[in-house]
């Protein structure tokens, strides 16, 4: 968490009021852990925050946009919210936090892009199932509930889930 | 302004546009559940493109026209898209063929933008490449399947190819604003690509028990403006709550 909040050039002082903030397609999820949050400075009482899309048609966008305004305004602060594309967003940027929030929500979390290409190539068992934990998964589809997803099922507890594609 | 950037961006932004717009048309119409989302999401990262492309646009033409004034309130003639987006879909067969014959071509062309002097083009071209590959990735893996699944499937893959193919050339054709952004470092070079593109199609191809069509006559016209008759009616469609009801809001 520490070093992606450094990368990402936050004032610490933003981090905890941030922190609040989910994606609203993933409830669990910090939208700090999810790595969207490209910048947050404070001058006076005035904040710029620089976010960037996890993929270039994400509808959460707005949503986040809006809610990082009204958590800020909130605590006193007058906010400005800027959309970066570069650079581009990576599934890298997702803490280990996040990752483990991820699979505790039932979201499979991304793999390297050589198993992910094998898994979405549905050449390779290796997605995990996020309600058994069996390898033996089976890929559904290569896009599944929004974008960022596809889709697999478990054979063993049968189980439909989700699984993070990976994106470099 | 500078009217060949302007025409540049549109020439690769309408694209994205019609295209999302035909697959769009296919939510709640897609063959299975799994297909249908697929689809919709692949459109769903098309219009994402684009509205990053349209603001660059509106931005260049500093005309007070908006980026969904130049995504909605063109003219058929306006749009610089090419024909084979605007092909409609018949059955899955013909929309996958369309998809995969764009997506490959999409993938070499991406690869390539994200190289521009143009920092904004470079930078919308690195996020796409990212989204793009999943669509090839669909694509070519489901016209894999259909051209080397059943008789049924195979016949209509092959159909597909055999009138879609003729839309393919066009993909490299070069307008005069393209040869001017090409000269400046901001646009690419399509000609290059023409190759490695139909060497990897091919290849695919071959994989999928497809054959290209012997036929060497090609259909054009769309970057200039002059499109097959199916984009007016798509436009209508796309167009007609603007149309109707002028700064509508949701």
């Amino acid at each position: 968490m520490k070093m992606v909040i450094e990368l990402a050039h936050i004032d610490e002082e933003l981090i905890p009021i941030l922190e609040k903030v989910s994606d609203p397609e993933i409830p669990v999820l910090s939208i700090l852990e999810m790595g969207v949050v490209r910048s947050a400075k404070v001058s006076g009482k005035e904040v710029q925050v620089k976010i960037t899309p996890t993929y270039s048609g994400c509808p959460a966008m707005d949503v986040i946009g809006d809610d990082i305004k009204t958590a800020l305004n909130k605590a006193g602060y007058s906010t400005k919210v800027q959309l970066v594309l570069s650079p581009a967003w990576t599934t890298d940027w997702i803490t280990e936090k996040g990752r483990k929030a991820l699979e505790d929500y039932g979201i499979a979390p991304p793999l390297e892009p050589d198993a992910d290409k094998e898994a979405l190539l549905g050449n390779k068992r290796i997605v995990k199932c996020t309600n058994c934990g069996s390898t033996q998964t089976q890929l559904v589809s290569q896009f599944g509930s929004t974008a960022c997803k596809a889709l697999f099922k478990c054979e063993d507890c049968q189980e439909p889930f989700d699984y993070f594609k990976c994106l470099k | 302004m500078n009217e060949n950037l302007y025409k540049y961006i549109l020439g690769i932004a309408d694209n994205c546009l019609v295209l999302g717009q035909r697959l769009g048309e296919l939510c709640g119409h897609g063959p299975s559940l799994e297909t249908d989302i697929a689809c919709t999401n692949i459109s769903l990262d098309l219009f994402g493109q684009v509205r990053s492309y349209y603001q660059y646009a509106a931005q260049v033409a500093d005309d007070g026209r908006s980026e969904d004034d130049i995504a909605m309130l063109r003219r058929e003639r306006e749009y610089v898209n090419v024909l084979l987006v605007e092909q409609p879909n018949t059955d899955f067969a013909y929309t996958i063929t369309r998809q995969y014959l764009f997506d490959a071509y999409h993938l070499l062309f991406l690869n390539e933008l994200q190289h521009s002097n143009d920092e904004t083009l470079s930078a919308i071209a690195k996020k796409a490449i990212k989204e793009v590959s999943y669509h090839e990735r669909f694509s070519s893996d489901w016209l894999k399947r259909l051209g080397d699944g059943t008789e049924e499937s195979h016949r209509r893959a092959q159909d597909a190819l055999n009138t879609l193919w003729a839309y393919t050339d066009e993909l490299f054709h070069q307008t005069e604003a393209d040869q001017a952004m090409i000269e400046e470092g901001i646009g690419v070079d399509t000609m290059k690509l023409k190759e490695i593109y139909n060497n990897q199609v091919s290849e695919l191809l071959k994989e999928a028990t497809l054959e290209i069509p012997e036929s060497k006559w090609f259909q054009k016209g769309g970057k200039e403006g002059i499109h097959t008759e199916h984009l007016g009616y798509l436009l209508a469609d796309l167009q007609y709550m603007q149309r109707t009801y002028p700064n509508m809001e949701w």
